[in-house]
C-alpha cells in the first residue's frame, strides 16, 4: 500500500531531475563532445567551462550584478512593506480595502506592459543602467507581494500583545522593533525569500532597464547565445549557476515556502 | 481578528503607496498618454482619441494572439491543477521525506526563466539535447523549431515542469491543515477513499485551490521569457502569445500608440478576471469568519 502510493511523487520528482540532470552533464562537457558523438554522461568530466565563467568579468560581472540589485530590492521591499502590512492587519482606515486590491493590481501587471515606460522613466531621471533602478522597478510586484505575506503573518499573531505592550509602557517604535518584528520573525524570513526569488528570475524589465554596468546574469546569458551561438558547455555551466543560490535558500525556508507561496493565508 | 479604525494608519501605508504609486502609476500614465497619440517620431504628438484602441480591437493580429494565449492559458489550467492535486494528496505528510519532496519540488521554481528556457532547449534539440535525440531514436518526428504542434507541446511541457510544483506546494499546505482526528473520524464511519477526499480533503484545500488558480492563471497569461527564449513566438507565429506580440510591437517596431492601447487592454482582461477571483475569495473569507 504504502510503496503504491509514493509512485506519482517519485515518477514527479524524476520528470522533474531529468532536465536538470541534463544541463548539470552539458556543463561538465567540453563542447567538441556536447557536439560530437552522444552521451548520456560525460566520458572526461571537466570544469573548464566553471572556470571560464569565474575568471572572465564580463560573466561574473553579471552575478554581482544581480545579487547587488537583488539585495537592494529585498531590503526596500520589506523595509516599507512592514509598516503597511501591521496596518493592514491590525486597522481599519478609509480605503483600506481598495487599497489593498490596488497593490494586488501590480501584481497581476503584466512586465511586458511596463517595459518601455520603466525604459522612459529611468532614463529621464539619470538612473538608467544603475541597480537602484532595477531595484525600484521590481518593487512594483514585489512589494505588494511582501505586503501580502506579511499581512497573513502578522494576522496570527494575537492582538492582545499589542495591548499589552502599551499597557506595559512600551512606546510603538519599541514594541515594534524589540517585540512584534521576533513574534513574525519566520514571516519575515519567507517574505525575504520570495522577494528575493522573483527579482532573481525576472529578466525583461532587469533586461530593459540595463546596458553595461548593472546587466543581470540573466541578460549576460542571453547575450552569448546570439554572439557565439555555439558555447553550449558554457551556458549550461552559466544555468547552473544560477540555481545555485536559490537551491541553497529553499533549504532553510522548506516548512514555511507553501505558506508564503499561499501569500501568508493558508 | 476584529480591526480598530484608526485613520492614523495612513501613515504606515504612505511609504507603499508613494513607492508602488512611483513604479506603477507613473508608468501607466504614460501608457495612457501614448494610447490616445500619434506622433511623427519628433516628439510632437496629437491627438487621436480612441483610434488605436478601435484599430486594435479590430486586428486579426491581436484576435490571435488572444486567442492562443486564451488556449495556452486553459491547457495549462486543465493540466497543472489536476496533476498538482494528486500529486500532492500522495506526497509524504512528515519526515525527512516530505522535506525532501518540498526542496526538490521547489527548485524549479527558483531557476531564472530564461535559464529554464535554456534549459528545455538544451534537452529538446535533436542534435544534442536528450529528449530530442530520444524521441529521434525512436522514430518519433519531433522538431520544435519546424512544426508548429510540436512548438506548442514542448512550451507546455516546460510550463508543467516549471509550475506544477507550485500547485503542489499549496495544495499541500491546505492537506497539512487538517487536524488528524477528521481521518479518524472517517475512518470509523467507514468512508471510502473518494469520501474522503470529497468530503474532508477538497473542502480544505479549497481556499489555496483558488489562490493556485488564480496564480497560475496570472502568471500563464503574462508569460514572455520562457517561450521567447525557445521558440522565440514561432514556428511562424504558432507561440506568439500576448506579451511576446506586444513587446514585439513596442520594442521592436516602436508603434508607441498601438502597443499602448494593446498594454491597457491587454491588462484590463488580466484586471477583470483577476477581480472576480479576488471577490469570491473575500467573499469566502467573510463566510468564514
Amino acid at each position: 500500500m504504502l510503496s503504491k502510493i509514493r509512485i506519482t511523487p517519485t515518477l514527479y520528482i524524476i520528470f522533474l531531475m531529468v532536465p536538470l540532470y541534463w544541463l548539470l552533464t552539458m556543463a561538465l562537457k567540453t563542447n567538441a563532445e556536447i557536439l560530437g558523438e552522444f552521451t548520456l554522461w560525460p566520458t572526461n568530466p571537466t570544469l573548464a567551462n566553471f572556470k571560464t565563467i569565474l575568471t572572465d568579468p564580463s560573466w561574473y560581472n553579471g552575478y554581482i550584478n544581480s545579487t547587488i540589485y537583488v539585495a537592494l530590492n529585498t531590503v526596500i521591499s520589506l523595509t516599507v512593506a512592514l509598516p503597511a502590512a501591521y496596518a493592514f492587519s491590525r486597522y481599519r482606515f478609509v480605503g483600506d480595502k481598495h487599497l489593498f486590491f490596488w497593490l494586488l493590481s501590480n501584481r497581476m501587471a503584466p512586465p511586458a506592459v511596463f517595459v518601455l515606460p520603466f525604459f522612459q522613466l529611468y532614463s529621464s531621471i539619470g538612473l538608467f543602467d544603475t541597480h537602484i533602478a532595477v531595484a525600484l522597478a521590481h518593487c512594483l510586484f514585489n512589494v505588494p507581494l511582501a505586503v501580502w505575506i506579511l499581512e497573513g503573518f502578522m494576522s496570527g499573531v494575537p492582538k492582545e500583545i499589542d495591548e499589552t505592550a502599551q499597557i506595559d509602557g512600551y512606546s510603538f517604535g519599541a514594541f515594534f522593533v524589540r517585540i512584534f518584528m521576533p513574534l513574525i520573525g519566520s514571516g519575515i524570513g519567507v517574505a525575504a525569500f520570495f522577494c528575493f526569488m522573483f527579482s532573481w528570475v525576472e529578466l525583461l524589465i532587469a533586461r530593459t532597464l540595463t546596458s553595461v554596468h548593472a546587466k543581470p546574469i540573466a541578460a549576460v546569458m542571453t547575450r552569448t547565445v546570439s554572439a557565439s551561438g555555439l558555447d553550449w558547455g558554457v551556458l549550461a555551466a552559466a544555468g547552473v549557476l544560477t540555481i545555485v543560490p536559490g537551491a541553497i535558500v529553499i533549504w532553510f525556508v522548506r516548512n514555511h515556502i507553501a505558506k508564503g507561496f499561499a501569500l501568508g493565508r493558508v | 481578528m476584529q480591526r480598530k479604525t484608526n485613520q492614523k494608519a495612513w501613515f504606515l501605508v504612505l511609504p507603499v503607496f508613494l513607492l508602488v504609486g512611483f513604479s506603477a502609476i507613473i508608468p501607466l500614465m504614460t501608457v495612457v498618454n501614448y494610447s490616445v497619440q500619434d506622433s511623427f517620431g519628433s516628439g510632437e504628438f496629437y491627438w487621436v482619441g480612441t483610434e488605436w484602441f478601435i484599430e486594435i480591437l479590430n486586428s486579426e493580429r491581436f484576435h490571435s494572439a488572444l486567442g492562443r494565449q486564451l488556449l495556452f492559458t486553459s491547457i495549462i489550467l486543465a493540466i497543472e491543477i489536476p496533476l498538482g492535486i494528486l500529486i500532492a494528496l500522495s506526497m509524504p505528510k512528515k519526515g525527512w521525506g516530505a522535506s525532501i519532496c518540498l526542496v526538490l519540488m521547489a527548485l524549479p521554481l527558483l531557476i531564472p526563466w530564461n535559464v529554464v528556457g535554456t534549459i528545455w532547449q538544451i534537452f529538446a534539440r535533436e542534435d544534442i539535447g536528450l529528449l530530442g535525440h530520444t524521441l529521434a531514436a525512436m522514430g518519433v518526428e519531433y522538431n520544435y523549431t519546424q512544426s508548429a504542434f510540436d512548438a506548442w507541446v514542448t512550451v507546455i511541457v516546460m510550463d508543467v515542469w516549471h509550475w506544477t510544483s507550485l500547485v503542489v506546494l499549496l495544495c499541500y499546505a491546505g492537506l497539512c491543515s487538517i487536524p488528524e482526528a477528521f481521518y479518524q473520524a472517517a475512518k470509523i464511519d467507514g468512508a471510502t477513499r473518494w469520501a474522503v477526499f470529497r468530503y474532508i480533503q477538497f473542502p480544505k484545500m479549497n481556499r489555496v485551490l483558488l489562490i493556485a488558480v488564480l496564480l497560475r492563471f496570472m502568471d500563464s497569461f503574462m508569460i514572455y521569457t520562457e517561450p521567447f527564449v525557445v521558440t522565440g513566438g514561432g514556428p511562424g507565429n504558432a507561440t506568439t502569445f500576448l506579451s511576446i506580440d506586444l513587446v514585439k510591437m513596442a520594442i521592436g517596431q516602436f508603434d508607441v500608440g498601438p502597443a499602448a492601447a494593446f498594454s491597457l487592454i491587454y491588462f484590463l482582461i488580466v484586471l477583470l478576471v483577476s477581480w472576480v477571483f479576488y471577490t469570491v475569495m473575500t467573499a469566502r473569507d467573510g463566510e468564514a469568519g
